[in-house]
């Protein structure tokens, strides 16, 4: 038999050619990755170069601002008077994020079981599209939401215990904002879980819910615990929520029906105040955001240790 | 001996034993949705003996093996029709089991039939975690009882020398053979009367095919073995009865001698020479 026409004319593009533009190709890819470091530089050292302006000055020391219970940027226009200490922002921080975590890690992963392991298709079907438009409402929306819907339900609930902008209310509009990442990421991991495993805990007399909690969710424990890293990041950082229903009284207290002032809140709020560009009290903004970004980097690290550390023991 | 030890210990040689029908299968019909993958098939499965099912790829071994401890329930469609039953002991004390009975404990009926399957498939977790999953699940022990019993577990597995010094560490650093031998004693740690072994060695090198074939010789005194094998060397070698299935029907079941030198059906013949399949 001939062989096809194609064959015979044997008119083969050059394989050299390629060497040129897929050299081009190559570069043009690290510049991009490249890009990607230089701007991470660049925050670093706006970072540090602005905070060194707070700093410097001679109303503040570095230990007065770690451990200072009174943080006064704004509320005191007179610099001799103002109090930099950033516990009550961390705080406000920790309470909202508490809070955040409450709601979204377990509802988060149990949501993420259901859809996984039990839920039919058509369930999914519905499901996880109303998951995702949560995803997609503007933070300001929840912001609001948080305001206007739970925090008077707060104050049916408890009977005027909480203050109209207060730390729960916040904390549970965030916690409802990382909810869907929480969800959707341990999903992900839950259903890479080979089938084979299912059926080993199956085989062993598992019924179907042991087989998700004693032998699904631990094999998929490291993407798991990468969504709650995640979530918690989002939460620390999240700014227009807080920055909304929050409050603006940075507090120093556990309490959480009291306003709470977070560091993203503040960072919002001084810019919008009228302190002027250059005195210490708008440079202090940039010592809050290398707290910040400190602790989300924190963070960051952990998780990458943590999942490797899980990765190892299942290899 | 120990309470949780699985309390089966008859060590007389099972060539000498008269047949003891343990399953009895009758006009057993299968489906997946619509399609038929069972007909009208009737079997009887010797206690403390090793049946091999052999066939062609898709003739329906895997779906009858999984009827035996009710896998097929967690397949969407799956159903059966026909009687499935596992006879009852005294010495293990329940009543004849109806497999196919929709009230059933299927969890119970799971303890007493256990599974291997194809790929080795231990848990991402340690080796001691493995072989202890069934029995934190099933009973109530003590450490030393649950160390008795993975110990022992893995002895009848004959994979304990390779692996005693590597208790905690993870299952999945084992190799193929060694998981695969794993997985049996994970089996074997809830005191089975019945193993059903789906092509256990296709995924393995020759050497620990051998390894788990004697194996498998070995378990037979105490447990009865179903395997289902592409390797007709495999189910000569290591089975007492062969049962021969095409397109979901049972030709032809028989000492596994006679199947293989003097088989009574014409397509069991073109199977074991090799013409087919
Ligand atoms: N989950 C399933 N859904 C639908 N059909 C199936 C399923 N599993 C097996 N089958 C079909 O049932 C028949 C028997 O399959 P199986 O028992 O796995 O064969 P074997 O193990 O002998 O190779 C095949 O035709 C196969 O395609
Ligand atoms: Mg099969």
């Amino acid at each position: 038999m001939a062989l096809p026409k194609s064959l015979q004319n044997r008119e083969f593009r050059s394989t050299r050619s390629g060497a040129f533009s897929e050299r081009l190709i190559v570069i043009s890819l690290a510049l991009c990755a490249t890009a990607t470091v230089l701007i991470t530089v660049g925050i670093i050292y706006m970072l540090i170069t602005q905070s060194a302006g707070f700093f410097r000055s001679e109303a503040v020391t570095m230990s007065g601002f770690l451990t200072d219970t009174e943080w006064t940027a704004l509320q005191s226009k007179d610099l001799a008077q103002a109090k930099f200490g950033i516990l009550p922002l961390l705080s406000g921080t920790f309470r909202v994020t508490l809070i955040a975590m409450i709601i979204a890690l377990p509802l988060g992963l149990i949501t993420a079981i259901y859809l996984s392991e039990f839920a039919s298709a058509k369930i999914r079907s519905w499901l996880k599209p109303t998951l995702e438009i949560i995803a997609g409402v503007p933070t300001v929306v929840l912001g609001y939401f948080a305001i206007l819907v739970i925090s008077p339900s707060l104050q049916l609930i408890s009977e005027g215990a909480f203050s109209t902008f207060n730390a729960t209310s916040a904390g549970i509009a965030v916690g409802i904002l990382c909810l869907p990442m929480v969800c959707s990421l341990s999903e992900d991991a839950m259903r890479a879980v080979p089938r084979s495993l299912r059926e080993g805990a199956y085989g062993l007399g598992c019924t179907p819910f042991e087989t998700s909690v004693k032998v699904v969710v631990p094999a998929a424990l490291s993407g798991i615990i990468s969504a709650f890293l995640l979530a918690f990041s989002r939460a620390i950082g999240e700014t227009m929520v807080v920055a909304l229903a929050a409050g603006t009284l940075p507090t120093m207290t556990l309490d959480p029906t009291q306003q709470a002032q977070t560091m993203t809140g503040f960072i919002v709020e001084m810019i919008k105040s009228e302190s002027e560009y250059g005195t210490v009290q708008y440079y202090s903004l940039y010592a809050v955001a290398v707290t910040l970004f400190t602790i989300t980097f924190l963070m960051t690290l952990g998780g990458q240790i943590i999942r490797r550390r899980f990765k190892e023991s299942y290899q | 001996m120990s309470s949780v030890t699985p309390a089966i210990e008859s060590e007389e040689n099972p060539d000498a034993l008269p047949d003891q029908t343990l399953i009895h299968i009758e006009k057993l019909n299968a489906w997946y949705g619509d399609f038929q993958a069972i007909h009208d098939l009737s079997l009887e499965i010797p206690k403390h003996k090793v049946t091999a099912f052999i066939g062609p790829s898709g003739c329906g071994k895997s779906t009858l093996l999984k009827w035996i401890n009710r896998m097929n329930d967690v397949v969407p469609g799956a159903r059966a029709k026909g009687r499935l039953a596992i006879s009852g002991d005294a010495s293990n004390d329940h009543a004849e089991i109806n497999v196919l009975d929709p009230g059933l404990d299927v969890v119970g009926l799971r303890r007493k039939v256990g599974i291997v399957f194809q790929k080795p498939n231990p848990f991402p977790k340690s080796i001691y975690d493995n072989v202890a999953f069934g029995p934190r699940l099933h009973m109530k022990t003590s450490k030393s009882e649950l160390d008795e019993l993975v110990e022992w577990s893995l002895q009848k597995a004959a994979v304990w020398d390779e692996v005693k010094d590597r208790l905690h560490g993870p299952a999945l650093g084992l190799s193929g053979g060694q998981q695969q031998r794993l997985c049996i004693a994970r089996a074997i740690a809830v005191g089975p009367e019945v193993l059903l072994m789906d092509e256990p060695c296709s995924a393995l090198d020759p050497s620990s095919t051998l390894a788990i074939e004697d194996l498998i010789f070995e378990l037979r005194t105490q447990y009865t073995i179903v395997i289902v094998t592409h390797n007709m060397q495999q189910a000569s070698r290591c089975s007492d009865k062969t049962a021969f299935f095409f397109e979901g029907r049972l030709i032809e079941a028989g000492p596994t001698e006679q199947v293989f030198t003097r088989p009574q059906q014409k397509q069991t013949d073109d199977y074991v020479r090799g013409k087919f399949g």
